[in-house]
């Protein structure tokens, strides 16, 4: 039985309405600005094209690190016993609060030429900080907590029973994780891999911070536009709107994903 | 196999030949789901399982060779029925074509070789049933271990599911024991009953020495007898709670014993009968359910008691009006068990 639709008090209505006019006015100023007509050309310099192909590569660099790392983490918060294992949930999801600007700064401390394993990063060459690997370590850092605290909760809300089947028939504690337990969050792998990989293309303090804004190098689609504000403001415009749309896309496909 | 099993509880020791089939009973929380996990793997206990002389206790799940087929029975969701089967064939490192032959038998020799290709979520109760059973026997287990595998399912695919079990199991190359709530499966499947309340083995045996010599009014209930448990005096029982229950042959007195009468022994009377040797229990009419053209009556007296009567009878005396009632019990009808 539906219930009777019930009109909104106007004290709840007035300030809903503000916050979707909050959010929709500057996405239509943004569209409204955008030079429709030039986006091809303007999305087809050489800076936004190396932007737009470095964001992808570190992008996706980021996601499948953080897959790596951080399906297991996910599955260590969720199943084991270890002691601590509150206080490690509470340390992974640190970024997801903390001001990117002091993750950078963090990761300088630690990976960059005068960090905490500087030394040890000189002299094997292969100091990340102001490389593209800066750039995917710093998106790692920051997406890491969306990947690993969705697939914690649908590893949590997982019946053990089949794993327990697994191991009746004959299969090892990896291999029941393989074949049973990440196939019955796969679909929530693949939602976490897609809000990591937003927060991943969305990365702009950190990467700032950690890795520079060094053009074809480590100069992301986020730091192009901010720089491109100054030099050449329809060409920001012009991008901006593209990573709108490409954002859009992102939430339709999780909503689809999740249903 | 031989099982000897201490946790905090369950303390049961088991035996079973292969091919032989043990029916595991007992009422809610007696541990019968724990005792499975444990010789399973599952769960951790002290003691010792032995099959094929291996001492298999100690070892992880996974090297026990020991199946199991959980009562909501967890199908792996995103495989087909022929890849649930065959992942115990694989997990021991047969090649994936082999092992699919193999499941692809069992699934046959099961009746659902033609749902090989079906998700878990397209299979009814009763194609979930077998699939998992045929998982759990196409790795050639040591010990097949079956929790409640017939709950759950309608009443036709019940009695498939049933004799499907029997066929596999009996005198297959492994025991098995079977959790059930279902005197039905007790009587058709099991060559041997187990009685398990509190974690403690009550009794053990084939079904017709425990029905004929209950040692629990629980399981005396389970296979549909009056029981009452109380102390022996002279003349009978001295029933614990109140009241009295005369028998023939009247055990020495002061023992703790069951008096076990068949309800088809208990008569029902409107006015107080005459005679002796005999209970007569005064008392009022309880629950009446029918049970195949008859009539099971409950009459709640000193002590309860249950009568079955014929329908034509029921009728006679008027028992849906419910009322007053005279209850009469024959004490050559009565057993005495000592327990």
């Amino acid at each position: 039985m539906r219930s009777v639709a019930r009109r909104p008090p106007l004290a709840l209505a007035g300030p809903a309405l503000l916050a979707v006019l909050l959010v929709l006015l500057p996405l239509a100023a943004l569209l409204g600005r955008t030079p429709w007509s030039r986006m091809p050309a303007l999305l087809a310099t050489t800076e936004v094209r190396q932007a737009l192909w470095l964001s992808l590569r570190c992008g996706l660099g980021a996601v499948l690190l953080a897959l790596v790392l951080g399906v297991p983490l996910a599955w260590v918060l969720a199943r084991s016993s270890l002691p601590g294992r509150r206080l490690l949930r509470a340390v992974v999801t640190v970024p997801l609060v903390l001001p990117p600007v002091v993750g950078g700064v963090a990761l300088l401390l630690a990976f960059g030429r005068h960090g905490v394993l500087g030394r040890v990063l000189v002299e094997s060459g292969t100091v990340p900080a102001f490389t593209p690997y800066g750039v995917v370590l710093a998106e790692t850092f920051v997406s890491l907590p969306f990947l690993v605290l969705t697939v914690e909760g649908a590893m949590a809300g997982l019946d053990r029973g089949r794993e327990d089947v697994a191991a009746t028939l004959g299969a090892g504690p990896l291999r029941a994780f393989l074949t049973v337990t990440l196939p019955a969050v796969a679909p929530s792998v693949a939602a976490g891999a897609a809000l990591a990989g937003a927060r991943a293309l969305g990365e702009f303090g950190a990467t700032i911070t950690f890795a520079g804004s060094l053009p074809g190098t480590t100069q992301t689609v986020p730091l192009a536009v901010y720089q491109l504000l100054e030099d050449d403001p329809p060409a920001a415009y012009a991008l901006s709107a593209f990573l709108l749309l490409v954002s859009v896309a992102l939430v339709l496909g999780l909503r689809a994903r999740v249903r | 196999m031989r099982a000897a099993v201490v946790t905090p509880w369950v303390a049961a020791t088991l035996e079973a030949a292969p091919g032989e089939v043990v029916a595991l009973v007992g009422p809610n929380g007696a541990g019968k789901t724990t005792l499975l996990r444990v010789l399973a793997g599952l769960q951790p206990a002290t003691g010792s399982l032995r099959l094929d002389d291996r001492e298999v206790h100690g070892l992880a799940p996974q090297r026990r060779n020991v199946g199991w087929v959980p009562q909501e029975r967890l199908l792996f969701a995103h495989m087909s029925a022929l890849d649930n089967v065959a992942y115990g064939l694989r997990a021991r490192g047969v090649s994936r074509a082999s092992a699919r032959r193999t499941a692809l038998s069992w699934l046959d020799r099961l009746g659902v070789a033609d749902l090989a290709g079906r998700r878990p979520d397209a299979l009814s109760g009763g194609q979930a049933a077998r699939v998992a059973l045929a998982r759990a026997l196409a790795p050639a287990p040591g010990l097949v271990l079956l929790d409640e595998p017939l709950a759950a399912l309608d009443a036709s695919s019940r009695d498939d599911v049933r004799r499907l079990l029997r066929d596999t199991l009996a005198g297959g190359p492994a025991p098995a024991l079977i959790v059930t709530h279902d005197p039905v499966d007790v009587v058709a499947l099991a060559d041997r009953l187990v009685v398990l309340e509190k974690g403690r083995v009550v009794q053990a045996g084939t079904p017709a020495e425990v029905t004929r010599a209950p040692r629990s009014t629980w399981i005396a209930d389970l296979l549909g007898q009056n029981a009452w448990r109380g102390t022996t005096d002279a003349t009978g029982l001295l029933v614990d709670g109140g009241g009295h229950i005369t028998a023939a042959e009247p055990l020495p007195p002061g023992l703790s014993a069951l008096a076990l009468a068949e309800p088809s022994a208990v008569t029902l009377h409107r006015r107080r009968p005459e005679g002796s040797a005999r209970t007569v229990l005064q008392g009022q009419i309880g629950d009446l359910r029918s049970l195949g053209g008859r009539v099971r009556v409950v009459v709640h007296a000193e002590p309860d008691v249950t009568a079955e009567v014929t329908v034509a009878a029921a009728a006679d005396l008027r028992l849906a009006d419910g009322g007053p009632v005279f209850a009469t019990l024959k004490a050559t009808e009565v057993r005495l068990v000592d327990v």
